[in-house]
């Protein structure tokens, strides 16, 4: 009997967190992938692949960011990925949070461009990722997060 | 063409006013900006609000050089298509970040090889009278690395 495929929800916020989610596709070799992201101009990034937009919020602007959790909640529900994978920043944060709510494995990585403390959602992150990563080896601690490696 | 970009939709205008007083003063036609929405106009630079993300590849691959805000999305595509770029950390001092990290990874990145730094004004202008000199100074694959990669494998298959 064939392996059941995994269902992968790759998702994450505009610019840097969006390239950076890009460089990971290698990883998902064999799988089946949802991209979920801000801006449509990226789906031109991902051609042929299932492309969801999401809406974008960060901690300082409330609204948004109780908008984003709840079009994030929904694609979960509707989606139910095996395992979520994000590069931050809100968005991605409340992938992971919800991706846990609904049983999947999560992976936070995050950005390249915290070389000295790990973001905010990248921190609270660490409460519910299964795996749990930093691009910056002074960063790691025993307790996580974990460098395997970065982005470049 | 010498490519400035303010790498997002945010406005930086510091870089830009620095940058178009220099082109001006130097007769420097040869210079295209990506201000960000709402961000201030230069008077002599050409110039655009926001790219639309394939353009804002085709900019970065056709250009000579780079300049940019300390953002990860502008610094990964000057080292994939090889151009030279100089970044110029937004500082949460003069309340254009939140914080100051855009200068830690900068410098960072710098002693890895991978990016220019102007860490200020005067560096920037320094930078600027200097531009031919700047080398393209890393290129990277359009992958993550092999044991980042293989690490969520594992992870996703749960081997």
């Amino acid at each position: 009997m064939a392996i059941k495929r995994k269902k992968i929800l790759a998702i994450a916020s505009g610019g840097g967190h969006w390239v950076q989610l890009l460089r990971l596709r290698p990883a998902f070799d064999g799988c089946d992938v949802v991209y979920a992201t801000v801006r449509s101009a990226y789906q031109l990034d991902v051609p042929g692949c299932e492309f969801r937009l999401i809406p974008d919020g960060n901690q300082w602007n409330k609204l948004a960011l109780i908008w984003s959790a709840v079009g994030v909640l929904f694609l979960i529900m509707i989606e139910r990925p095996d395992v979520v994978v994000s590069t931050g920043a809100a968005p991605g944060y409340f992938g992971v949070l919800f991706g846990k709510w609904f049983k999947a494995r999560v992976v936070w990585l995050d950005s390249i461009a915290n070389a000295e403390e790990l973001s905010l959602s990248g921190k609270l992150a660490g409460k519910v990722a299964d795996l749990w990563l930093t691009q910056w080896e002074p960063l790691a601690r025993a307790s996580g997060p974990e460098w395997i490696g970065n982005v470049l | 063409m010498i490519f400035v970009t303010t790498g997002t939709a945010l406005p930086f205008d510091r870089m830009i006013k620095i940058v178009d007083a220099w082109a001006q003063e130097r007769g420097r036609n040869d210079v295209f900006a990506q201000i960000g929405i709402g961000g201030w106009k230069p008077q002599y630079l050409q110039f655009a609000d926001l790219l639309h993300p394939s353009e804002f590849a085709e900019r970065v691959r056709t250009a000579t050089v780079v300049i940019s805000h300390a953002g990860i999305g502008t610094i990964l595509s000057a080292l994939h298509y090889e151009k030279p770029i100089l970044v110029i950390p937004k500082l949460a001092s003069l309340g254009e970040h939140r914080n100051e990290h855009q200068t830690a990874t900068a410098r960072r990145m710098m002693e890895m090889g991978n990016v220019n730094v102007a860490f200020d004004d005067d560096q920037l202008r320094q930078r600027l009278d200097r531009l031919d000199e700047l080398q393209s100074i890393g290129r990277i694959g359009p992958f993550a690395s092999e044991s980042l990669l293989g690490g969520l494998r594992s992870f996703i298959h749960d081997v």
